[in-house]
């Protein structure tokens, strides 16, 4: 049984640069974390592993420099590590990037259970996971709260709706994304840092995964971005001067129009 | 773009009716609003697409909201609109009937399934746009949305692939005036086989946060607050004006506001009459919840915040002094005869 956990590298400050061509992100090495979201799927892929005696994997795509955050992963209890890194895979949207991955997944020989983080904080869009889901043909649960009572052929998960919690029992394999403090997170100790710096890291290009360069990057995406702008601004604004007092006292003016 | 009409919503605009126990949400009628307004431009038809069980008031009122065609597909099975079934019953639909366009809200359920559909028919999906056009050269849906974690809106086409698929957040687009007068088609579908792998044990019915969605005056919080502690007094505003409080994203993440308080594209979109907003610099995610506010009064210390390029008010001050004065007045003013009324105003 083998669990992969697929996590993303995101700008850590809000700092983004766009390549003026592509309009894309300039991923950079300096400031770069793991997505938050994704720590928490690292979190249960390591607590499931060690309960249950199965394979953990942690499976990325992004520049080389992202070595160091899968490097991080080994040392969070993963037992091996495969980054995706060749310039055919940049620009990719989030079908490319579902796509990439689940063709890296068919590579492994499959998984039972694949672990992602709700959703990444750069781009927001929460697509990727279910997207993935659904290039391997498996099984989806989204917005993940809590995962219990795993067996060889399903599990048992909870998640968010709009309407309250919901507890599903899942069919393997399943793709599931997990929300924010699903699980707990520790740093790891002086140990679980001698283990990760010994478990292997494999970087895999778009030739080793067999890839079709008109399904990868930003080639093969089927969205492309046309323009960027800044938003318009409002036309009509004005400004309260004075001292604070007499700020307190225009804003009181103004909120007794409104509110009656 | 090819309007061929031989198959019910063949090259038209869609958007999927998402129900909850029959009861349609409101984020498909502002869905329909829009497509209607570009099917008008484009002459394309708009069609409806509803799983599950609606009663004939349901239909009427997608019809009146625009709807030429409803696509209804009432197998017991998708009742509850469940994911699995419903992504096979979508993804047939798009492939037998490929319509241009397929709009989905982006809720819970339209987040994880939009996405499903989009893969299952290899085409692209535009997550959670804050504008939607059709490119008068081209015919193609430009979909815009916040993007690149800064001060950017980007707009986004699907060119080759179809349909053009986006999702769009609740409370973003206005809702249409309905027009009982529309006549529209009802047109039952078969549905393909249908799998589900996912099995429902229970459901926790929480309920609903105190919607600051439906807010008439909200006072929001950034990181100018500088403390929890005094969130204190964001709150004690916005009880005095009945209203409730926001907040952005950075104060959800440090833990000191529950997540259903934040405002933003991946909170709640909000359409107040007043919006307070204390100590918030403005980045687009956050702007991009607030659009539909009537009156924005930012508060920053900082003159250059990109907040006060939306603000109708400005106000460059420390928010938590101006605050507390502002409370303290207002409890003053509410003791002398409370606010609003004739006597206390000034």
């Amino acid at each position: 049984m083998r669990i992969v956990v697929c996590v993303k590298q995101v700008p850590g400050t809000n700092q983004v640069y766009l390549d003026p061509e592509t309009r894309s992100i300039v991923r950079e090495a300096r400031h770069a974390v793991l997505n938050p979201y994704d720590t928490f799927a690292v979190a249960w892929a390591a607590r499931l592993g060690s309960q249950h005696g199965w394979e953990t994997l942690a499976l990325s795509m992004g520049i080389p420099a992202v070595e160091k955050l899968l490097r991080d992963s080994l040392c969070r209890g993963i037992d091996r590590a495969v980054l995706l890194t060749d310039r055919l895979f940049a620009g990719a949207d989030t079908w490319a990037t579902a796509n990439t991955l689940a063709m890296a997944v068919r590579k492994l020989g499959g998984a039972d259970l694949v672990l992602c983080g709700k959703m990444a904080i750069d781009g927001d869009t929460a697509q990727t996971g279910p997207e993935l889901a659904e290039c391997l043909g498996y099984a989806v649960v989204t917005d993940v709260t809590d995962i219990k009572e795993v067996s060889r052929s399903q599990v048992q998960v909870s998640r968010h709706t709009e309407s309250g919690v919901q507890t599903l029992l899942v069919r393997l394999p399943a793709v599931l994304t997990v929300a924010k403090d699903s699980c707990p997170t520790r740093m790891p100790s002086i140990a679980d840092l001698a283990r990760g710096a010994s478990r292997p890291l494999e970087c895999w290009s778009a030739a080793n995964l067999g890839a079709d360069p008109d399904r990868i990057g930003q080639r093969g995406s089927p969205t492309r971005v046309v323009c960027t702008e800044t938003p318009p601004m409002k036309k009509q604004s004005r400004r309260l001067e004075g001292t604070l007092e007499q700020q307190a006292a225009s804003l009181e003016c103004i909120i007794r129009e409104i509110v009656s | 773009m090819s309007c061929d009409t031989a198959l019910p919503g063949a090259g038209g605009l869609w958007v999927l009716a998402e129900h909850d126990q029959g009861r349609i949400l409101p984020v498909a009628f502002e869905l329909l609003g829009r497509a209607r307004q570009l099917a008008d431009r484009m002459i394309c038809p708009v069609a409806a697409i509803l799983p599950g069980t609606v009663d004939q008031a349901g239909v009427s009122a997608l019809i009146a909201a625009g709807a030429d065609e409803v696509l209804t597909c009432a197998d017991p099975a998708l009742d509850n609109l469940p994911e699995d079934p419903c992504t096979d019953l979508l993804s047939h639909l798009v492939r037998q009937y490929e319509p241009a366009v397929f709009l989905i809200g982006a809720t819970h359920w339209g987040r994880t399934v939009a996405p499903r559909v989009a893969a299952r028919v290899h085409t692209g999906l535009t997550a959670d746009c804050t504008m939607l056009d059709i490119d008068p050269k081209t015919g193609l849906l430009l979909q815009t949305r916040p993007a690149f974690g800064g001060n950017l809106l980007a707009t986004i086409v699907t060119e080759r692939h179809r349909p053009q698929m986006a999702t769009v957040r609740p409370g973003v687009l206005p809702e249409p005036v309905r027009d009982t007068s529309r006549r529209g088609r009802l047109l039952p579908v078969e549905p393909p086989p249908l799998t589900n792998r996912l099995a429902e044990l229970s459901r926790l019915v929480l309920p609903p946060e105190q919607g600051i969605a439906a807010a008439r005056v909200i006072v929001s919080a950034g990181r100018g607050i500088m403390s929890q502690k005094n969130l204190a007094l964001v709150r004690s505003l916005a009880d005095l004006l009945g209203g409730q409080m926001g907040v952005s994203r950075p104060l959800v993440d440090m833990g000191w506001a529950p997540v259903g308080c934040q405002i933003g594209q991946t909170g709640q979109s909000v359409a107040p009459d007043l919006l307070i907003a204390c100590g918030i610099s403005g980045a687009i995610q956050h702007i991009a919840g607030l659009g539909q506010a009537r009156m924005l009064v930012a508060i920053n210390t900082d003159p250059e915040a990109p907040i006060f390029q939306f603000a109708d008010v400005q106000v460059v001050a420390d928010c938590v002094p101006l605050l507390r004065q502002l409370v303290r007045d207002l409890s003053a003013r509410r003791k002398d005869g409370g606010l609003g009324s004739e006597a206390a105003a000034p």
